[in-house]
């Protein structure tokens, strides 16, 4: 039998990850998992939407899937876009950042890998989906 | 969708800015507006209570960054009280509190103030 599965289709639209973490927040709910675990997903959740939204360039919609598996919520979000180079992402450290030119911003991927358990990209020409993991026990 | 609200108090040298709502761009554009009106006035101490503060994204606080770029200039101080676990979690992950300091209370905060 096929997982449970709940897909979102968020239009690019100024704080839409709003709606997609009410939806984190359910589905955390029905798997029981802790609040601090929720936070962190609803947190990862946000950066990954932000990064579809603004880096991507995409100018269609954004999807988002829950899969709720029997050990752990995995989440897909796909966009559109012109995709990115992972290796060419430099690590940000705040040392670098304060009293120089470099831009303050740039910490969502940071951040995904900081507060899920697994983080996997795939991105192309065609777009990219971020796949995260929140293990139910860590 | 989104309504982001700052109340201040001035105690004498003392700025506190009491946050409302979803620190996202615009909320961090509001919070440094405020901050950088009262840094050419001269106040260099800044307290956050961020108890209605319950969600923030990476580009809200690294504004937060560009105020504590702007305090170093002038010797000043950023600090912040109240906050949600997963904030206090994100200001750590982004090397936030290397640079500002974080409190469990207003008075604990005033104490270090």
């Amino acid at each position: 039998m096929d997982k449970p599965k709940i897909e979102l289709k968020l239009p690019i639209i100024a704080n839409m990850e709003l709606v997609a973490i009410n939806t984190a927040e359910v589905v955390a709910k029905h798997m029981d998992l802790s609040d601090e675990k929720a936070a962190e997903i609803s947190m990862a959740l946000i950066e990954a939407c932000i990064n579809a939204f603004e880096h991507s360039q995409a100018q269609n919609n954004v999807f988002i899937h829950f899969i709720l598996e029997d050990d752990s919520l995995v989440i897909k979000v796909i966009d559109q876009g012109i995709g990115f180079d992972k290796s060419k992402v430099q690590i940000p450290k705040i040392e670098n950042k304060l009293g120089t030119d470099e831009r303050k911003r740039g910490w969502g991927l940071q951040l995904i890998q900081e507060l899920m358990d697994t983080v996997e990209f795939e991105s192309t020409k065609e777009g990219t989906t971020v796949t995260m993991t929140k293990k139910k026990e860590s | 969708m989104n309504q982001f609200n700052v109340n201040i108090q001035v105690e004498n040298d003392l700025v506190i800015l009491i946050t409302e709502g979803y620190l996202n761009h615009e909320g961090g554009e509001m919070i440094s507006g405020i901050c950088y009106e009262h840094i050419s006035n001269g106040k260099t101490r800044f307290l956050l209570d961020m108890a209605q503060t319950k969600v923030v994204n990476s580009i809200g606080v690294s504004i937060l960054i560009e105020i504590i770029e702007k305090l170093q200039e002038v010797d000043g101080k950023l600090g912040y009280y109240n906050l949600a676990p997963i904030v206090d979690k994100t200001f750590k992950i982004m090397g936030l509190t290397k640079y500002s300091s974080v409190y469990a209370t207003k008075e604990e905060a005033l104490a270090d103030f």
